[in-house]
């Protein structure tokens, strides 16, 4: 085969483009934003049209110290790949738990949160507009949580077993892209749901 | 050369030619399996038509009975827009983008056989309806309330068997296949481009699947949401939709349309690009205005996103959501015209070749460009008013669609399936093929705006004959007559010329991206050593090395 190859202009010998798993998630994320965007505006679209209670101010309660925990995993989450950047595999391993803990308090708070609600509160999907839109909106969330914290989960095992070093900081980033998207997705719902909502 | 041999061994046992197709991730074999499962539903999609046609070429007519005929039409629309137009696109998008930019692969080849096969599993669920809809003890049942599914008719009261849920759950089977298509779509062309191969000198092709990606992503994705709400509605017994506990049906419309409009534009916008690497390589001119075509095209994807309550005129909207839906979409033909002027503007002084590939254009420029005059009609909201949900705008649609964007594939099919295959497509035959096809679209599609300013509404399954819409309709189904023997001889071809066709060669049209650089077809990793370009025009600059692209742009 004659070659296809052109010499190159001058200035262009180097070629580098943005790397293929960082775009994919961002690609992603703006695919999920659109999904999330769809619930929230049913969310407020439904607010105060259900034609019976229980209402949002009668058995929701604001989860300040899961809130907590969630948005604290984002720092965590950052100071992981910094380390992981650097090399500093152990700092690196310390935080990533760090932020699957965080998260596992948050998944295991909406989990009691739901029990409540269902048990003591008999309040479910089916009870009526509200309960239509909240479990599915919160429950959209809770879902993504739960997706992060088994990816979380896979490289924490990964690196306990001192797999994971600093050449593999890109694709820990892509994970950590998805983990601070959930983060950015609760102070939206959670605005929506727990303070204006309510 | 002497290294593409390889991948050709092995295939000697049918059964590992089957698991090698089946297990596959190199995307030609993944783009084949789109477009050859498209090309089934769409045969598929035409038996429903002609199903149809036969039905209303009489008034009174009793061939089908209602009830089957509501079945057709929500099963002609959804395999249409899903099934055949998608996948196809796909299907030419995974096959040419990565050839196009000097790639070896996708950039995440699993994620496409995992795509592709969402697709198809959604293809086929939707007609598993037919058996198990209602429980496999009353076989023999279909969604039929239409493609755009409103509420409540997708309510258990209304849909009280499974076929709802077969089409509910088809459609998010194949929405996460369509967005993961996209996802990979666009980190190719971003992250996986050749040496030199700049944003500015890729073939425009590629600059619309990446436009196209980018929609999918914020189009499909709200459908994915509906259709996640309808299930919860259905299986749940949640209230999205449900009127008695102060749910909204406009709730749905807004949410459909949120996907639906954009939706033309994630098949429309492939379609230009197929159109905009045929036209300039059949005049043998360079592309008029590339620059003003990708903004173009970006802008289009844009300004969908603003327009779908056009849909929705005759729901009743504040005067202040009638002007802004009517604007934007008027909108809608600024960046338009600009594309159909530089594919003039290409044409115009140039060698023009009349080949299948670029009659088939031709007639996409004429009947295009009509569709989008009755898109502006009807985006006028009063005028929309009285014509709304008639065969007006039936016909508008399937200008689009027929006229428009079937017309790009069958121009993309022959133009790109001596690479595909390494042979040609019988020109004779392919010249049959679009006379007979324009003939029998125009006798369907044009005259059958005139019911519809009569007053015919679309979905009903038959009429009475003191309306005067018979002989209308009666020119319509002897159209789909003209146009099911176009795509017979189509197909015909399609599986002739693979057997009996010329042999191509690497590049039978003396075309100028880099598809046309390798072999026909192109071996599993496409190129023997990643090429390098310097202008939009590669293999000009390689044929012409005395005169090449890169000193004048």
């Amino acid at each position: 085969m004659s070659t296809i190859s052109q010499p190159l202009a001058p200035g262009e010998t180097v070629w580098t483009l943005p790397p293929r798993g960082r775009v994919a998630m961002l690609s992603l994320i703006v695919a999920e934003s659109a999904i999330f965007t769809i619930f929230v505006a049913a969310y407020i679209f439904y607010l105060g049209k259900s034609v019976s209670g229980p209402a949002p101010r009668d058995i929701l309660s604001v989860p300040v110290f899961a809130t907590i925990c969630l948005l604290s995993s984002s720092v965590t989450m950052h100071a992981a790949i910094a380390a992981l950047r650097e090399g500093r595999t152990g700092v690196f391993n310390l935080f990533w738990i760090a932020t699957f803990v965080l998260g596992a308090i948050f998944i295991v708070s909406t989990a009691r949160e739901w029990r409540h609600l269902i048990y003591d509160e008999g309040f479910t999907i089916q009870t009526n507009l509200f309960g239509s839109t909240f479990y599915s909106l919160v429950g959209l969330h809770a879902s993504h949580v739960i997706v992060g914290l088994t990816a979380l989960a896979i490289v924490a095992i990964l690196g306990l077993a001192g797999k994971i070093r600093a050449e593999h900081s890109e694709r820990c980033e892509v994970i950590s892209l998805y983990w601070h998207f959930v983060d950015a997705v609760w102070v939206v719902v959670f605005s929506v749901v727990y303070l204006i909502g309510r | 050369m002497a290294s593409e041999s390889i991948a050709i061994e092995a295939r000697h046992n049918p059964l590992s030619v089957v698991y090698e197709w089946l297990g596959t991730a190199d995307h030609k074999k993944i783009g084949l399996m789109y477009i050859v499962y498209a090309l089934v539903f769409l045969v598929i999609v035409g038996v429903e038509a002609i199903l149809m046609r036969i039905q209303l070429a009489h008034a009174d007519a009793t061939f089908l009975s209602p009830q089957v005929f509501n079945r057709l039409f929500t099963l002609h629309g959804t395999t249409g827009v899903f099934f055949v137009a998608m996948p196809i696109l796909f299907g030419f998008g995974n096959y040419l983008v990565p050839l196009m930019i000097g790639a070896r692969d996708m950039a995440f080849p699993r994620l496409n056989a995992f795509s592709f096969w969402m697709t198809a599993i959604g293809g086929f669920f939707l007609y598993a309806s037919f058996f198990a809809g209602s429980g496999f003890a009353h076989a023999g049942d279909a969604p039929d309330f239409g493609w755009f599914a409103y509420a409540p008719l997708t309510s258990h009261t209304f849909s009280p068997t499974h076929s709802a849920d077969f089409w509910n759950i088809s459609l998010l089977l194949a929405g996460i296949g369509s967005i993961g298509g996209a996802v990979n779509m666009i980190a190719t062309v971003i992250s996986m481009r050749c040496p030199g191969m700049t944003l500015n000198r890729m073939p425009l092709f590629a600059w619309m699947n990446l436009v196209m990606g980018g929609l999918v992503l914020v189009t499909i994705s709200p459908l994915t949401a509906a259709q996640l709400m309808l299930l919860f509605d259905r299986f749940l017994g949640s209230h999205f939709f449900d009127v008695a506990a102060g749910g909204s049906v406009v709730m749905w419309m807004h949410f459909f349309w949120i996907f639906g409009h954009p939706e033309v534009y994630v098949l429309i916008i492939p379609s230009f690009g197929f159109v905009s690497e045929i036209i300039p390589v059949f005049s043998r001119k360079a592309m008029f205005g590339y620059p003003a075509m990708v903004a173009a095209s970006v802008g289009i994807g844009f300004v969908s996103l603003g327009v779908w309550a056009h849909h929705m005129f005759t729901v009743g909207m504040p005067s202040y959501g009638n002007a802004f839906f009517v604007l934007t979409t008027m909108l809608v033909a600024v960046p338009t015209g600009i594309k159909i002027f530089n594919w003039l503007a290409t044409l115009w002084g140039g060698k023009i070749r009349f080949s299948t590939p670029m009659l088939f254009c031709a007639g996409f420029l004429f009947q295009f460009l009509i569709a989008g005059l009755t898109g502006v009609m009807l985006a006028t909201a009063p005028f929309d008013w009285q014509l709304s949900a008639s065969y007006f705008v039936v016909a508008h649609f399937h200008y689009v669609i027929v006229g428009g964007i079937l017309f790009t594939i069958f121009a993309a099919f022959y133009y790109w399936y001596p690479k595909m295959t390494g042979r040609m497509l019988s020109e004779t035959l392919g010249k049959w093929h679009f006379w007979i096809f324009v003939i029998g679209f125009h006798l369907t599609f044009d005259f059958m705006h005139v019911p519809g300013l009569m007053g015919m509404p679309r979905r009903v399954y038959t009429y009475e004959l003191d309306r005067g819409w018979q002989i209308w309709n009666q020119i319509s189904s002897i159209g789909a007559v003209f146009q099911a023997i176009g795509i017979l001889i189509f197909v015909y071809n399609l599986i002739q010329s693979y057997f009996a066709g010329a042999v191509a060669g690497n590049d039978p049209w003396d075309a100028w991206t880099l598809e046309w650089a390798t072999t026909s077809p192109p071996p599993e990793y496409n190129f023997a050593s990643i090429p390098a370009v310097r202008s939009r025009r590669p293999l000009w600059d390689l044929k012409h090395s005395d005169d090449p692209d890169w000193k004048y742009e």
